[in-house]
């Protein structure tokens, strides 16, 4: 449907071709004209980024990230600013933190998201439309005030300045349990009752029908889930307030910057470092993306 | 029969019980009780010696609503709310845009979705680099002949221009993921009457103002309400460009800030009452917000069928 539609319909394109030609070459000029100058400004501080981060600052006497334009195209091109980053800076320990935080949440959100929607979309008890109701109305409701209580109960619970303080409050999402049971929704009651009559538990059924049935839909959860915790900056640095030794670069990036004595090649280096999962994960999976934002208007 | 539904309820609040348990330690418990704790005094003196929140009934919404700070906060939060029309607007020409078929097309789409993705953090150090003295920014307004170099100066520690170019940064990180929400929006119109207007002699301006515009209505509502909650909600960006002071001289200081340096930024002077009472504050504008979102797309979509 949506590639039909991208096309254009014959008759416009006959009313196109009827115009003059010198109109058409304007019109495509103007457009790739457009298209470029947004480019420009979408992609250019990541171009510059990455061409500070692979400039080799040796070369030449106190090269300046603000000598333009030879700070947009290096002289030299060199890998040690990556190397430097990881060993002075330990970056790596940052590194491994978000990999434990973001995949901690991945796998955290998948599971209770999963198991929650199962329930809500295909068995009937008391009480279901009330549960549901619940978890749909935390989307609106005022998160501001939310975050200093959690810093209070994290503290209560022993779990401040852990892995997990950063992890438990954010993997159930009325997001991810209402996306979930979408899909189970999509999915025929008839094979449920099946499995049911092969003597298949609900459990079972939940593994061998239900979730490699809505393999898309936790795929889109799970990515997702992971660009936004790897990027997320405000609650770790506040559930890490008491311990610096587990922030995640998307924190620890900042303090780099901080500190009096940085280098800014270094600070590019990271970043371009704390891109790259997220570009891979990205390109990989644009097309989740960009349909489940899509979802998200139609609804 | 009646025993198999007992077990059936059983198993299905097994299921939910971890996603219930979660929401309700973190999420519905902290704002009831943040909630609470707007009508009481308790500090972080109170908190270290583990005294009970004392009730002060309204005393804190006076206090809030009083401090020059908060009202600062309010202005400037309402000053970032002009970027919700310049991002709508410009993120449906780029729907309008991209909505094409030419080559290349997809690479385009797929570049302007990229600073989307793009951490509040990385995006903090590579605009700062852009805003500094001698950064891009002014090197490439020097070049245009737009300003006077001898006068130059860093957008980001000048009380006039600090909060535009925050606003700029929340403007590139969000008009890709409004324009692929106008792009399903585009996607979902009929070819049919494009093309009978076409046949009828509408022009592609006619076209635009005449069936893109009504029928994109309800998303055109949605994106804006969505952009105007999260103008009023933009927190991570002012912390991380000013180091949570709001400065230069306040000028970048929102209502949103002043509930988190009353809570956490300031150990000094915080207060989790104060904290409390401001963040009700804003949040009731924000359900308000919701609401009246809620109200118009659903009063939309009856007009429509």
């Amino acid at each position: 449907m949506r590639q039909e539609v991208a096309g254009l319909p014959r008759e416009r394109k006959a009313a196109r071709l009827r115009r003059p030609p010198w109109r058409r070459v304007l019109a495509g000029v103007l457009n790739y004209a457009l298209l470029l100058a947004i480019f420009a400004f979408a992609v250019f501080p990541f171009l510059w980024t990455l061409a500070i981060a692979i400039t080799d600052k040796t070369v030449g006497s106190g090269i300046s990230i603000y000598a333009f334009p030879q700070s947009l195209f290096p002289k030299a091109v060199t890998l040690n600013n990556f190397l430097e980053v990881i060993e002075k800076l330990h970056l790596g320990k940052y590194f491994l933190n978000s990999v434990v935080i973001t995949g901690l949440t991945v796998a955290g959100t998948l599971l209770v998201s999963a198991l929650a929607a199962y329930p809500l979309a295909h068995m009937r008890f008391p009480g279901r439309n009330l549960t549901f109701g619940v978890i749909v109305s935390t989307l609106v409701l005022p998160t501001e005030i939310a975050f200093i209580v959690n810093v209070l109960t994290l503290r209560d619970l022993g779990l401040l300045g852990t892995y997990l303080g950063v992890v438990l409050p954010t993997v159930a999402t009325a997001f991810g349990i209402f996306l979930m049971r979408q899909a189970y929704l999509a999915i025929p009651s008839t094979l449920m009752e099946a499995a049911r009559i092969d003597g298949a538990s609900e459990v079972q059924i939940l593994w061998r029908v239900m979730l490699p049935l809505s393999l898309p839909s936790l795929t889109a959860l799970g990515i997702f889930t992971l660009v936004g915790t790897w990027n997320a900056y405000f609650w770790p640095s506040v559930a890490l307030l008491t311990n610096d030794e587990l922030l995640p670069m998307s924190v620890a990036i900042l303090k780099l910057k901080g500190q009096f004595n940085y280098d800014s090649f270094n600070v590019a280096a990271g970043a371009v470092i704390m891109m790259i999962p997220v570009l891979v994960v990205f390109f990989l999976a644009q097309r989740f993306f960009m349909r489940g934002m899509e979802g998200a208007v139609k609804g | 029969m009646k025993r198999q539904a007992l077990t059936t309820t059983l198993i299905a609040y097994a299921f939910l019980a971890p996603a219930l348990v979660l929401m309700g330690l973190f999420t519905f418990y902290p704002v009831i009780y943040g909630a609470y704790l707007g009508f009481t005094d308790y500090t972080i003196a109170d908190l270290a010696a583990k005294e009970p929140p004392r009730w002060v009934g309204l005393a804190n919404f006076a206090r809030v609503l009083g401090d020059p700070l908060f009202q600062t906060g309010v202005w400037n939060s309402l000053k970032y709310l002009l970027v919700v029309p310049v991002l709508q607007i410009a993120s449906l020409a780029v729907a309008v845009l991209v909505n094409q078929k030419l080559p290349l097309m997809g690479l385009f789409r797929t570049s302007y979705y990229v600073p989307v993705v793009t951490s509040i953090a990385l995006a903090a150090v590579m605009w700062d680099w852009i805003f500094q003295k001698d950064g891009f920014l002014n090197w490439s307004l020097r070049l245009l002949h737009l300003i006077n170099w001898e006068g130059r100066f860093s957008w980001l520690l000048n009380e006039h221009t600090a909060l535009w170019a925050i606003m700029l940064v929340t403007f590139w990180r969000g008009f890709g993921y409004y324009m692929v929400l106008y792009l399903a929006g585009l996607q979902s119109i009929p070819a049919e009457l494009e093309e009978a207007a076409t046949l009828d002699g509408a022009g592609a301006w006619q076209r635009f103002w005449r069936i893109t515009v009504p029928l994109m209505k309800p998303t055109i509502l949605l994106c804006s309400l969505l952009s105007t909650i999260a103008a009023i909600r933009v927190l991570e960006e002012i912390i991380v460009f000013t180091g949570g002071s709001g400065g230069p001289l306040n000028s970048t200081y929102t209502a949103l800030l002043y509930v988190y340096n009353k809570s956490w930024g300031n150990m000094l002077d915080a207060n989790f009452g104060v904290a409390g009472a401001a963040g009700l504050l804003i949040a009731l504008v924000g359900f308000a917000l919701s609401y009246l979102n809620f109200y118009l797309t659903r009063e939309e979509r009856g007009g429509r069928s």
